[in-house]
């Protein structure tokens, strides 16, 4: 949240939403986890804060699919262009060891720089990925909750995983021997 | 055709076909179990043969548990004092 207005238009938005747990407990039924209720009501929440402060536009994407499909998990100039080996590895990734990236992003420095990996990128995408991977709901639950289908789902996170995964690469890289 | 010729065909099919960027961009498929029996078959042949795909999983996998490590973000006070207050009082409003 680099802007002073989204980062508090988001903590009424968590504000709204504890109150409203809070309000609805009794009626809350065991169906699905407490955290994905409480997931759900943070989404409607925030897609009717989108639409009511559409100058925000940091909610304006809530659930939305559109966009970044057709970007690429891995940049393309890593490939092979041509020839018998066309689209495998001409620059593959370096093989992590035991305590990479996990050594490096126990530092400060680190979490950081993972954090701001997630925050830039697009709204569909992070929610996907905190959902899943941070908050370690599984794909049913964030489904039901963003209101998209498996396969839709799956290609946000992959998009998000890429993303982050090529960060972390690049992090990791900078220091780090050359074979 | 000799048995073993007839297997190498069958490995050239499976394995033969998988590029890296086919790899690449189904990684997610593949560990989400969502591929069918044969495109699981594939990519798995094509994981055999490819240390760069294997280097590659072996990075998702790494982003996917280091995400899961993040700590919680801690809540501002400001909000925590608020929302206490309103608990406190049993008013949400």
């Amino acid at each position: 949240m680099a802007h002073v207005s989204d980062r508090s238009v988001a903590e009424e938005v968590v504000q709204e939403t504890w109150i409203a747990v809070l309000e609805g407990l009794d009626r809350f039924e065991s169906r699905s986890s407490l955290k994905t209720w409480i997931f759900s009501i943070l989404t409607n929440k925030a897609k009717t804060r989108g639409v009511r402060e559409s100058r925000h536009v940091t909610f304006s994407g809530v659930g939305s699919t559109d966009g970044e499909a057709d970007e690429p998990a891995v940049d393309p100039s890593r490939f092979m262009a041509s020839g018998f080996w066309v689209d495998h590895w001409a620059s593959p990734p370096h093989l992590w060891d035991d305590d990479t990236p996990e050594k490096q992003f126990l530092t400060k420095e680190g979490m950081l720089y993972l954090e701001k990996a997630i925050q830039a990128l697009p709204l569909n995408l992070r929610q996907v990925l905190v959902m899943r991977d941070v908050e370690g709901l599984g794909s049913k639950e964030v489904c039901a909750i963003l209101e998209i289908t498996e396969a839709n789902q799956r290609v946000l996170l992959h998009r998000a995983r890429s993303k982050v995964r090529q960060a972390l690469e690049q992090y990791v890289g900078g220091g780090r021997r050359q074979p | 055709m000799t048995r073993d010729e007839l297997k190498n065909r069958a490995i050239d099919y499976l394995a033969g076909k998988v590029t890296c960027k086919e790899f690449t961009e189904a990684a997610t498929d593949y560990l989400e179990g969502s591929q069918t029996w044969l495109g699981w078959v594939r990519f798995q042949m094509h994981l055999g043969l490819c240390p760069g795909c294997r280097a590659y999983l072996r990075q998702m996998k790494k982003t996917i548990h280091t995400l899961g490590r993040l700590p919680e973000e801690p809540i501002p006070p400001a909000v925590r004092d608020e929302l206490l207050q309103r608990f406190r009082t049993g008013k949400s409003r």
